[in-house]
């Protein structure tokens, strides 16, 4: 699949939250996708400041978008249901657009441990990043455990 | 300085804090608070939804609606409004929320240093003894507590 259609399948998944929060795909980066939220009134906490829950928004769906691809990838459709999370806030994200990326560091039959970051103007800044523990339920599979 | 100002009272705080940015988009309301605690809730709503056709809320709205529970309960605890940030919030998911149901989300700062204030609390669509969401915090003052407790 080329970059732009990979990017094209990820936006169609994208969930109604991440729509509603004006979360897009930015770009494709080695195969992942990078997601991308403007600052707006809708995502502002302290004033010209993402608040620490839309940022964590951002991440969740960074980190959801590419377990998608590599499910795709190795031909699996399976349905995902959250573990946990843990968001660590590094630094202020200002009143400028705000990219994540996730990287899926285990992949395995149940269950895939993703590390994501987000950043702002320099990417070696990150402004907050995130470790998530995700099930994956297949469909035949009805404790979805 | 800031002792001129009157105590925080979450349920005063909540009527202008809650109207705007992010919080104000998802609707947040107060429900109630104790001496170090706050409870908020979050209306369910079809554009909130985070797995397409499952009508569940998704995961990040909850974490907003814990990180400012949570921040809310540290201003409880302290009485003071103080610029806070949040260094790290782990969320544990127990279970979905029901389908359509409003999530309530209950922090309690259990713990205050002169730079951190340590959260937890749980998250829950009608029945506080069968949480949605555990979750545990850590959040740091910005530039320190006026108060000279070390």
């Amino acid at each position: 699949m080329s970059d732009a259609d990979l990017l094209a399948a990820v936006e169609r998944e994208l969930p109604a939250y991440a729509r509603s929060l004006g979360i897009t795909v930015d770009s494709i980066e080695g195969g992942s996708p990078v997601l991308v939220v403007p600052f707006g009134k809708i995502v502002e906490g302290r004033p010209t400041v993402f608040h620490g829950g839309a940022t964590s928004g951002l991440l969740e769906n960074a980190g959801y978008a590419a377990l998608r691809v590599d499910l795709t990838r190795a031909g699996r459709e399976q349905r995902l249901k959250p573990i946990n999370v843990t968001v660590q806030f590094l630094s202020a994200a200002k009143s400028r657009p705000t990219y994540a990326r996730g990287r899926v560091l285990r992949l395995g039959r149940r269950n895939a441990n993703i590390e994501v970051e987000a950043w702002q103007d320099d990417r070696s800044r990150p402004v907050a990043t995130a470790v998530m523990n995700v099930l994956m339920a297949t469909p035949d599979d009805g404790s979805g455990g | 300085m800031a002792s001129d100002l009157p105590p925080f009272d979450p349920a005063t705080a909540a009527a202008f804090m809650l109207q705007h940015g992010h919080p104000g988009w998802l609707g947040m309301r107060y429900v109630a608070h104790g001496a170090d605690w706050v409870e908020l809730a979050l209306p369910w709503r079809e554009d909130l939804v985070g797995e397409t056709g499952s009508g569940i809320l998704a995961t990040g709205p909850i974490v907003s609606l814990m990180d400012m529970a949570s921040g809310m309960a540290i201003w409880t605890r302290t009485s003071e409004f103080l610029a806070i940030a949040t260094l790290d919030l782990r969320v544990d998911y127990m279970r979905p929320a029901r389908k359509g149901a409003a999530v309530n989300g209950r922090s309690e700062c259990y713990r205050l240093t002169r730079s951190a204030a340590f959260v937890r609390g749980i998250a829950h669509d009608g029945d506080p003894d069968d949480p949605v969401a555990h979750i545990a915090g850590v959040f740091m003052s910005i530039g320190g507590r006026r108060d000279e407790r070390r």
